[in-house]
């Protein structure tokens, strides 16, 4: 035993000579130190990352019997659900992945608002952030077009026509973006390429990147305050614990309670009643028939409400580019958050009212605009739509005044329960 | 922010009703997929009287047999045609460009249909035809209006008469609606027995769309159970590793 141990000691020294072993796994695990007063909301980063790797290792194996073929995709997936051995089981985990790690990317972002932790110096900690929700969103949509099903047809032709109402260059980008007049194989080969290779590369670096500027820059916490402030005589922080083992124990149970959940979904209700899985995908594609009600799948659906509440033209543009423009105005305008908030506190238990109601119409704003979002369009919901877009810019645009005006109360020097 | 969560939780939990939210009422099929005789009837119900038009491309004959527990020679002799081998898959001799000029569609291929209309529309669509000269085929469907597939199962539900409602609208005009239908003749079945055997054919469509169903629930609590355990063991661990943070 003690001979093994010693040959292992031997080898890591022997890489260390070599590489910055020992460094990196100090710098960023055994000795980073992260506060310790994370509560239920840190957990969403890590898992976040466990979604990530479950959605790259399925994607490898469904992959290896995917087709990438106006054709044949259709067939293939339902090859994979049937004659490869667990295929189901790999592909629910993949299908069922991309809805969850919407879900934990949201609860991640709602936890920056909570506590202030895209203000100063984590900027372009929350940039990174941004451009990873993004690419994400890129590779979702793209992924969606692969089952070669209605809904990932139709999907694709309503999204890409999108790009034609941009005046002048519209409809000569959107056949650049199909490669094709309509959504063809020529489409389904690109996506192919661009959501297993791009945007998993892009990802990954972005990932990297965002850990990198964490680690710089050190976790914040739910009361909002910096614990380099507070260091002892070896310049540890007085409030922080080391990464690992504390937080990898922790995160581990979270991921054991995420995994539960998630096995929940994939072995229950892989479709979850329609909203993971659309039923009208399992309708092979066909461009002659257009469905009654096309809807994109939940994690869109707030921007797409925001979309379709554009009705009017103005200004000698029509309703839809205007849709298009807030659509996209809609996501950019996070980007700015750091600069829109003006408030001294980072965290909401020391901000005061205005915050703290303007962040809860926020969050309901947001919910309301994605239950429309798959609804069919009615007078009433547009209406509704409508208000709620309003009120979704107002939350950014008045944050210089709200947190400004808001009754801030004392921040504790050192971190609490 | 706990009660949050829950609030976004159930608001993921009403299903997502959009196909059928205006037609008629959907009747319950109940379908059971541990039943293993229904499903054998209904294999036996849709090798006889769908497939000669009908394909289920995805499908193999030998995963049948394993999956509902029927001998191959059996499935070979009764549910399969002289031509096909064993690990073919369920594909129809008929040309799709033939089914187009004979019906105006080409029959859809079965294999996910209960996945895409899902299992109560079948079992309300299939028991839905009705006598109406108008059409082609000599019937309509009060599920699926101007429907091109002729009420093939007729013989054993017998025909059924439309009923209709008439309202007198806005510009004083007799608006006649369909109400519902009634039996007109009986079958050969009763209706108890029809609905049985619809119900059946319902069963094997549910399970031709997702063979894996079977298995699934089986694995998925076997992972629960592991993911139980593990969960103590790795807060017993956490705790252990927290104790001295305070």
């Amino acid at each position: 035993m003690n001979a093994i141990v010693r040959q292992l000691t031997g080898l890591r020294d022997w890489v260390d000579e070599r590489f910055p072993l020992m460094k990196l796994w100090n710098e960023h695990l055994a000795q980073y130190y992260a506060p310790k007063n994370f509560n239920f909301w840190y957990y969403f980063g890590a898992l976040s990352l466990v979604v990530f790797v479950i959605q790259i290792l399925t994607g490898i194996w469904l992959v290896m019997n995917y087709k990438p073929d106006a054709t044949m995709a259709f067939a293939s997936v339902e090859y994979i659900m049937r004659d490869v051995d667990w295929g189901w089981l790999i592909r629910y985990m993949h299908s069922t992945g991309a809805s969850a790690f919407f879900i934990v990317i949201y609860l991640h972002m709602f936890r920056a608002l909570l506590y202030g932790s895209f203000k100063k110096p984590r900027e372009l900690l929350w940039i990174l952030g941004m451009l990873l929700y993004l690419s994400l969103m890129a590779e979702a949509f793209m992924g969606y077009l692969l089952p070669w099903g209605q809904m990932s047809f139709w999907g694709a032709q309503v999204i890409i026509s999108l790009f034609g109402a941009i005046p002048f260059v519209g409809e000569a980008l959107s056949t650049m973006i199909r490669g094709d007049y309509v959504v063809s194989d020529i489409t389904l080969n690109r996506f192919f390429s661009l959501h297993v290779i791009a945007l998993p590369l892009a990802i990954a670096g972005l990932v990297l990147l965002h850990i990198i500027a964490l680690h710089e820059v050190g976790s914040n916490n739910p009361d909002g305050i910096e614990i380099k402030k507070h260091k002892d005589a070896h310049g540890k922080p007085l409030d922080g614990i080391p990464f690992h083992p504390y937080y990898s124990v922790k995160d581990s149970v979270g991921v054991v309670v995420f995994l539960m959940l998630f096995s929940i979904v994939v072995f229950f209700a892989p479709e979850m009643g329609g909203y993971f899985l659309e039923a009208n995908n399992f309708i092979p594609a066909d461009s002659l028939k257009t469905p009654l009600h096309i809807a994109p799948v939940w994690y869109f659906t707030p921007f797409y409400s925001i979309l379709r509440a554009n009705t009017v033209n103005f200004l000698w543009l029509d309703a839809k580019l205007w849709g298009v423009i807030f659509m996209g105005l809609g996501v950019m305008i996070l980007f700015l958050l750091p600069w829109l908030d003006r408030s001294p506190v980072k965290s909401i238990r020391y901000r005061g009212t205005l915050y703290k109601t303007a962040l809860g119409i926020f969050v309901v704003t947001f919910l309301i605009l994605g239950y429309l979002g798959v609804q069919p369009i009615s007078p009433g919901r547009t209406a509704v739509a409508q208000i709620c877009t309003v009120i979704y810019f107002l939350f950014f645009l008045l944050m210089p005044i709200y947190t400004k005006l808001d009754k801030t109360s004392p921040v504790p020097e050192r971190v609490t329960k | 922010m706990r009660r949050l969560i829950l609030a976004m939780l159930l608001g993921f939990a009403t299903p997502l009703v959009i196909a059928n939210e205006e037609g008629p009422k959907l009747h319950n099929a109940n379908v059971d997929l541990s039943n293993r005789a229904s499903l054998q009837n209904g294999a036996k119900t849709f090798v006889n009287y769908c497939v000669s038009c009908h394909s289920a491309s995805f499908m193999r004959y030998n995963r049948i047999a394993a999956d509902l527990g029927i001998p191959e020679d059996q499935v070979a002799s009764s549910l399969m045609f002289t031509t096909d081998k064993i690990g073919d898959t369920m594909t129809v001799a008929m040309q799709p460009q033939d089914a187009e000029t004979w019906f105006g569609i080409a029959p859809p291929d079965l294999s996910v249909i209960a996945r895409a209309r899902g299992e109560d529309w079948l079992y309300s669509f299939l028991q839905g035809f009705y006598a109406d000269p108008t059409r082609p085929t000599g019937v309509n469907n009060l599920y699926l209006p101007g429907v091109a597939m002729p009420h093939v199962l007729w013989e054993l539900q017998g025909t059924q008469r439309p009923i209709y409602h008439t309202t007198t609208d806005e510009a004083g005009k007799n608006v006649k609606t369909l109400e519902r239908v009634e039996t007109d003749k009986p079958g050969r079945m009763s209706e108890v027995e029809f609905k049985q055997t619809v119900r059946d054919l319902v069963s094997f469509l549910v399970y031709l769309g997702e063979p894996a169903k079977l298995v699934r629930y089986r694995v998925g609590v076997a992972v629960l159970l592991f993911l139980s355990v593990l969960l103590v063991v790795v807060y017993l661990m956490k705790r252990e590793y927290w104790k001295d943070i305070h």
